[in-house]
C-alpha cells in the first residue's frame, strides 16, 4: 500500500449528502481486475450530462480549477451504499489521495484505509466552512497532515481529527495487514484449539 | 470475564477474539466466509503473494451478481467479461477446495438467500462476504458484516479480520403491524426516521413485539437494510421462530441440542446497555414508498412528494432539488396515483418464498396493467422449486408477469437487467440510489404486496385497497 504522511494539495467540492457509491462507480464498470486503470469510470454518469457523452460544465470535478485536486470534500455520509471496492480504487487512480466529510459509509471508510486512500472525519460545520472557503476560491489548497492528525484549511484554520490508531499506524507506513496477521499465526492457531468445532458445522 | 450484563453483540464480539491490541484494534476469528463472483480480486491478491486459503471448510461461494436471469447455461452470459467472473468463481473454489453451489446447482441463488436458506447461517456467528448487504444474516443471530475486497484477501488467507468495536444500537418496534404492512416497510420506515446514516458506526439490534413476532424471512429483510442505515450489522435475537426455521437445514449443526442450548445464551442481557436506542410504533407504520434517491427518502404511500422549501438547510434544499429532478417529479404529486413503468420482485431483500406468496397474493386474479413491464426473479433454486410447488408461478404468469431465473438482477443491474433512462421502476429491492437500475432509471423501493399492487393497478397505490376488494 502507498505510504500516507502529509498532503498538500487543491481541494475539490462537492456539497452533497449521501454521495453513494453507485454514483463513484456505477455499477457497469465493476467487473474489471485492479490492474486496469479505474479513473475514467470515476463518477462516470454524474459527470456527464443525462444521457450523453458531454461533460456536465456544472460537475466540480469538470471545472478546470479543480483539476489538480487530490482531496474531494463531501457531504454526510459521503460513499454509502455497496462495498464496491472500485469505489476506492477510481478516487485513487484518479489522483485522490483523501476525501473530508462529517461521516463515511462505514465499508468505504475500511477499505480506503487499506488502499492509501484517508477518510478524514471533520464535524459538519467545519466541512460546510471548508466548501464554502474553496468554493469561493477555486483551486485553493488545503493540507492534511496524518502525523499532527489536523487538516488546515485555506483561511490558515487548523482543525483536528481522530482515526482508528491502528490503521494510522499501517498508512503512514504503507504497511499491508495480511503481512502482520501472517505474523501472528501462532495466536490464531491456539484460538482455533480453544474454539473447537464450535461453528465450524 | 467480568460479569456485567452484555448485549447480544458483545458476546459474540468477546467469543470471537482472537488477541486484542493495546490501541483497541481487535483480531476477530471469522466462521464462515461467503463468497460470490464479484469476489475474483481477492483470489488475485493471494495468489500473486502465492497464499492459500487458511480454511476453506470455512468459505462457501455462490454466483449470483452476474448470472443471467433468462437462462442457466455459462455459455449464454453473453458479455464475455462477466461469463469470465462466474468461470472464475468456479476455477477459484475448485483449485482451493472451496465448496461453490455454481449455475445450475439446485441450491444456486443471491448469496444472502442462500446462506439461511441452507443453513450456513447461524446464531452466534461471525460472518463475512464482500457485499454490503451481509448484514441480512444478523436476522439469524449471528453478528454478519459486509467488507471490500482486501478485507475478503485478509479472511482469504487468515480466516480472521482487524476490527475496532463498533457502538451498540438497539431498535425498539412495540405493537402489531397492520395488514398489508410488511417487514419492508418497518425498515423503510426506520431509516425515514434515523437517516441513511443514522446507525453509522453501529451494529442494530432489533427488538420488541414487532419485531419478534416476524417471521424469518422478514427478521432478513429488516436486518438486510441495516446497512441503508449506516449500520456495520443488524441483529434480531434467536428465539423458538429460528430453531425451527433452522431445524433440519442441509447446514444445520450436527449436535443440534447442543447448539440450541449454547444459542439460547445469546440473547442481550437484561440491563444490557446500548449506546443508542430508537423506538417506533409498530401500529403507526404503513405501506411505504421511497419518492427520493436514498432509503431515507420514504413516506406512507398517503404521502406526498415533498417540496424543496421544507428542507432543513442549503445544502439538503440543493439535494432535493437535484433529487425530484432525477425523478421527475414535482412537489405536491401525491405518491397513491404516481403511474409506474416496470416493477422488479426480487433481490436479496425481497426474494423469499413469503414474499413472493405475498405479491401472489395480490397478482392473483388480476393483470399487469397495459404498458407495464413485470418481473419476478425468485431468491434461490429452492425458492423457485417451492414457488411452482404451490402454483405461484401460474399465478404470476397468468396476471402476465416473467417469472425468472435466480439471481440478484435488476437490484444492481450489473448482468445486464437494467430499466431505460426515464423508465420508473417498483422495485423491492434496496437502494434507490441514481442509476442504480441503469442510467436514468428511477427507483421507488415497496415491499413486495405493494409491489405487485403497482404492477396491476399501473401505478403505486395502497395496497391495502387491493386487499380488501379481494377479501
Amino acid at each position: 500500500m502507498e505510504a500516507f504522511t502529509r498532503l498538500d494539495s487543491v481541494a475539490v467540492p462537492l456539497p452533497r449528502p449521501n454521495i453513494d457509491t453507485d454514483q463513484i462507480i456505477p455499477g457497469r464498470f465493476l467487473s474489471r481486475p485492479r490492474e486496469v486503470d479505474h479513473s475514467a469510470f470515476l463518477f462516470h454518469d454524474a459527470r456527464r450530462l443525462p444521457g450523453t457523452e458531454e461533460p456536465n460544465p456544472d460537475f466540480p470535478l469538470n471545472q478546470e480549477a479543480y483539476r489538480p485536486a487530490r482531496i474531494i470534500v463531501a457531504g454526510r455520509n459521503f460513499a454509502c451504499g455497496s462495498s464496491r471496492e472500485s469505489a476506492v480504487w477510481a478516487l485513487f487512480d484518479a489522483g485522490f489521495r483523501c476525501a473530508i466529510a462529517p461521516s463515511f459509509g462505514d465499508i468505504f471508510r475500511n477499505n480506503g484505509m487499506k488502499n492509501g486512500l484517508l477518510p478524514v472525519v471533520l464535524p459538519a460545520e467545519a466541512v460546510a466552512a471548508l466548501i464554502a472557503q474553496i468554493e469561493a476560491a477555486p483551486g485553493a489548497r488545503v493540507t492534511v497532515d496524518l502525523v499532527a492528525l489536523t487538516v488546515t484549511f485555506p483561511d490558515g484554520t487548523v482543525h483536528g481529527f481522530e482515526v482508528d490508531p491502528f490503521a494510522r499506524h499501517c498508512l503512514l507506513e504503507g504497511l499491508d495487514e495480511i503481512g502482520l496477521t501472517l505474523s501472528l499465526e501462532d495466536q490464531i492457531a491456539a484460538f482455533e484449539r480453544r474454539f473447537g468445532r464450535e461453528n465450524s458445522r | 470475564m467480568s460479569d456485567a450484563p452484555r448485549t447480544m453483540f458483545e458476546k459474540i464480539w468477546d467469543r470471537h477474539r482472537v488477541l486484542e491490541r493495546e490501541d483497541g484494534q481487535t483480531l476477530l476469528y471469522v466462521d464462515r466466509h461467503l463468497m460470490h463472483d464479484g469476489g475474483a480480486v481477492a483470489f488475485d491478491v493471494l495468489r500473486k503473494r502465492g497464499l492459500k486459503p487458511r480454511a476453506p471448510e470455512r468459505i462457501f461461494a455462490v454466483p449470483d451478481h452476474y448470472v443471467p436471469t433468462d437462462s442457466r447455461k455459462l455459455e449464454e452470459i453473453r458479455d464475455p467479461r462477466h461469463r469470465e467472473l462466474v468461470e472464475k468463481l468456479a476455477r477459484n473454489t475448485a483449485e482451493h477446495g472451496i465448496r461453490n453451489f455454481g449455475l445450475g446447482d439446485p441450491n444456486q441463488g443471491i448469496v444472502h438467500v442462500i446462506g439461511p436458506e441452507t443453513g450456513l447461517s447461524q446464531p452466534g456467528m461471525v460472518m463475512v462476504c464482500g457485499d454490503s448487504h451481509t448484514s441480512t444474516h444478523g436476522a439469524l443471530g449471528a453478528l454478519a458484516f459486509g467488507i471490500g475486497s482486501t478485507e475478503v484477501a485478509h479472511v482469504l488467507a487468515t480466516q480472521t479480520l482487524w476490527q475496532r468495536k463498533p457502538k451498540a444500537m438497539r431498535i425498539t418496534v412495540e405493537g402489531q403491524l397492520g395488514p398489508g404492512v410488511s417487514a419492508k416497510d418497518v425498515i423503510l420506515a426506520i431509516i425515514a426516521k434515523i437517516g441513511a446514516a443514522g446507525a453509522t458506526g453501529h451494529v442494530i439490534e432489533y427488538a420488541g413485539s414487532a419485531i419478534t413476532s416476524l417471521s424469518m424471512e422478514g427478521r432478513l429483510t429488516l436486518c438486510n437494510m441495516s446497512i441503508e442505515a449506516g449500520g456495520r450489522a443488524g441483529m434480531v435475537a434467536p428465539d423458538e421462530t429460528t430453531f425451527a426455521y433452522l431445524a433440519g437445514r442441509p447446514y444445520a449443526p450436527e449436535d443440534w441440542e447442543a447448539a440450541v442450548e449454547r444459542w439460547r445464551a445469546l440473547p442481550s442481557d437484561p440491563g444490557a446497555l446500548f449506546d443508542a436506542e430508537v423506538t417506533l410504533d409498530g401500529d403507526a407504520i404503513e405501506p411505504m414508498v421511497t419518492w427520493g434517491n436514498s432509503p431515507e427518502d420514504a413516506l406512507p404511500i398517503g404521502g406526498v412528494v415533498p417540496g424543496p422549501d421544507l428542507a432543513a438547510d442549503a445544502e439538503r434544499r440543493e439535494m432535493m432539488a437535484r433529487m425530484l429532478d432525477y425523478m421527475g417529479l414535482a412537489p405536491g404529486t401525491r405518491l397513491d396515483g404516481l403511474p409506474v413503468d416496470r416493477v422488479f420482485i426480487g433481490s436479496c431483500t425481497n426474494s423469499r418464498i413469503e414474499d413472493l406468496r405475498a405479491a401472489a397474493a395480490i397478482a392473483r386474479g388480476r393483470k399487469v396493467a397495459e404498458g407495464v413491464e413485470a418481473w419476478v426473479v425468485p431468491g434461490s433454486e429452492p425458492v423457485k422449486r417451492q414457488a411452482e410447488a404451490e402454483g405461484l408461478h401460474e399465478v404470476f404468469r397468468a396476471a402476465g408477469f416473467a417469472w425468472r431465473e435466480p439471481g440478484c438482477s435488476m437490484c444492481l443491474g450489473v448482468n445486464g437487467d437494467i430499466a431505460p433512462p426515464g423508465t420508473r421502476v417498483a422495485s423491492t429491492s434496496n437502494r434507490n440510489f441514481m442509476g442504480r437500475q441503469g442510467p436514468g432509471a428511477r427507483t421507488h423501493l415497496v415491499s413486495p404486496a405493494m409491489a405487485a399492487a403497482a404492477a396491476v393497478s399501473g401505478h403505486f397505490t395502497d395496497v391495502r385497497r387491493l386487499m380488501a376488494e379481494s377479501a
